[in-house]
């Protein structure tokens, strides 16, 4: 604190409280409305809150009624199998709608609205949608699998059938992915293309030794932020859960992490074992963003960027 | 060159017809909504299934308006999604250009702690954000869900940070020898270079606070200060067997963002892909 900076000049400190002045808002929010509440809920989390009567002290006894709980497990495994499935799924399925989009075709404009629109639509809406699609009875879906011949399967309905209604819809809305991609490849300079072509590279070596690379920082962000959205996925799984079965589909079939913590946090009003329950996901949420930005030191390329 | 013709003549064809098949499967949702939305309560159930309504139905769309207040809750959502708009443009611009353009101790690890906070899941933050305005006697008012908005958002504040950056200083240094202030600097020659990007923001904050459910959800407990999201889920939880009137309330809730949506689609676009390309 004692060192001779420069920001003892009165210029330098003048700007110095300008900045400060500028960034306040966000500094005063960060404060009153993040790190407060994380503080809070760390400590809230080894206790026993309802609201009503001042939060009691219990240690970890929130984390240890956790690891017994079949709520706790559950919603693990149903957010898991979500993630693994839906998260590599969107990513390709982004990734194969941004080559082809990337093409010189007539009606591109069109054709990046069309495929960018569903992400931008309310998620209740979507929900709602596509609970009537799914229907097993009626819905769109199925009168099309049966209409070529194939099983119709009882969407959310039935528990196997509830993780994989929620990975289907979730293929609809990959916009955000898709266009975040098309700009990644849109950056890759065309003199790299023309140089591997002299070489006699084939079209999939032009990807692979070219594209790929140079679009993994892309991926690399779209990964993180589908780890994290697929940890938080909350609104599908309260509106669609809510129709079939009391909360979370038929045997807790749709119990997503982040609804077990709303529903033991605001339907039973435990919000000491709620917040334990939403520290563990940050922990998870966590672990798994750190294992990325490990690994990404091998596959991610940063080599031309500025 | 010659041999290589036929080959991309047949390329560009599957890149068509894939295009247009994939297009084809992201409408099928939306025309099946919108022709639900325009059958009549026997015809929706009907096996083999109609495409084309015999009668179209347009009363079903009065009927799902009025059935439940859905008026209410658009002026509700209307209030918190200009609120936010507003909230966001104005602190998210300041805090963006503090980031930007002034040099202070702790500016980097400020920086990295407000894009650290994008990785926060939003569950992690509920309870204790709920317990705070429980305490605050916020609870069941517009507050929770507009204050916050005043006080900058990361994910805006990077976007805008990243387009204060490609302004170039000089203009900026010129009308400092001129005397003008910083904060005048910023009003009369800042601003107005980087409109765009205040559109995006201005755009997204709204679509954001126009589609949110949790907040409202958790929020909000009297009907009448309900937001269009949180009633067409009232809506579907009370009228679950009239698909029709769900699927016509449906489409006035998407319809505003979608038109929105044609109408900016550009700044969309921009906004989201300057927070992915460049790490």
């Amino acid at each position: 604190m004692n060192k001779k900076t420069r920001t003892s000049s009165p210029m330098k400190r003048k700007e110095a409280l300008t900045g400060y002045l500028f960034i306040s808002p966000w500094l005063i929010g960060f404060i009153v409305f993040v790190f407060g509440p994380l503080a809070a809920s760390l400590y809230l989390s080894f206790t026993k809150y309802n609201l009503l009567r001042p939060p009691k002290f219990i240690g970890f006894g929130n984390y240890h009624h956790m690891i017994f709980s079949v709520d706790f497990w559950k919603s693990l495994e149903v957010t898991f199998y979500y993630a693994i499935v839906s998260v590599p799924l969107d990513l390709l399925v982004a990734l194969v709608l941004a080559i082809l989009l990337n093409q010189n075709v007539r009606l591109m404009r069109l054709f990046r609205t069309l495929f960018y629109l569903p992400a931008v639509l309310p998620p209740v809406a979507i929900a709602v949608l596509w609970n009537w699609i799914l229907n097993p009875d009626y819905g769109f879906l199925n009168r099309a699998l049966g209409f070529i011949g194939l099983p119709k399967p009882q969407w959310l309905v039935t528990p196997q059938w509830t993780v994989p209604a929620f990975i289907v819809m979730s293929i609809w809305s990959v916009g955000t992915a898709m266009v975040i991609m098309l700009a990644g490849l849109q950056d890759v300079p065309q003199t790299l293309y023309e140089a591997v072509v002299i070489d006699g590279a084939s079209t999939w070596q032009k990807f692979r030794y070219v594209t790929l690379p140079m679009i993994s920082p892309v991926l690399f962000f779209n990964l993180v932020m589908g780890i994290i959205g697929a940890f938080s996925y909350f609104t599908q799984a309260y509106v669609m859960g809510s129709s079939y079965g009391q909360g979370a589909g038929v045997n807790n079939a749709g119990l997503f992490y982040a609804l077990n913590v709303y529903i033991q946090g605001f339907s039973n009003l435990h919000m000491g074992y709620a917040s334990a329950l939403a520290w563990v996901l940050f922990f998870i949420v966590f672990v798994l963003t750190m294992l990325v930005f490990r690994s990404s030191a091998l596959w991610v390329y940063y080599g031309s960027e500025k | 060159m010659v041999s290589g013709r036929p080959q991309r003549v047949t390329q560009k064809f599957i890149v068509y017809l894939l295009l247009i098949g994939i297009s084809i499967s992201f409408l099928v949702p939306f025309v099946w909504l919108v022709l639900s939305a325009l059958k009549s309560s026997d015809e929706i159930f009907v096996f083999p299934p109609v495409w084309l309504p015999k009668h179209f139905e347009w009363g079903n769309f009065v009927k799902a308006m009025t059935e439940v207040s859905f008026g209410r809750f658009g002026v509700n959502t209307i209030i918190i999604a200009v609120l936010n708009m507003v909230g966001n443009v104005a602190s998210c611009a300041f805090v963006a250009y503090g980031f930007a353009r002034f040099r202070f101790p702790g500016r980097k690890i400020l920086f990295g702690i407000l894009l650290a906070t994008l990785m926060i899941p939003p569950e992690v933050l509920l309870i204790p954000q709920f317990i705070l305005f429980h305490k605050l006697n916020w609870i069941n008012t517009f507050l929770p869900l507009t204050v916050p908005a005043f006080f900058g958002n990361a994910f805006f504040v990077f976007l805008l940070r990243q387009f204060f950056m490609t302004i170039p200083i000089e203009l900026e240094e010129a009308a400092r020898i001129d005397g003008a202030g910083p904060l005048r600097i910023f009003l009369q020659i800042v601003v107005p270079l980087i409109k765009p990007a205040l559109t995006a923001v201005a755009i997204f904050s709204f679509e954001g606070a126009w589609n949110s459910f949790l907040g409202p959800l958790i929020y909000l407990n009297d009907q009448s200060k309900y937001t269009l999201q949180l009633g067409l889920n009232l809506f579907q939880g009370t009228f679950h067997t009239q698909w029709n009137l769900i699927m016509a309330a449906s489409v006035v809730v998407m319809l505003p963002i979608i038109i929105i949506f044609f109408f900016a689609q550009r700044y969309f676009v921009q906004g989201i892909t300057l927070t992915g390309s460049k790490g």
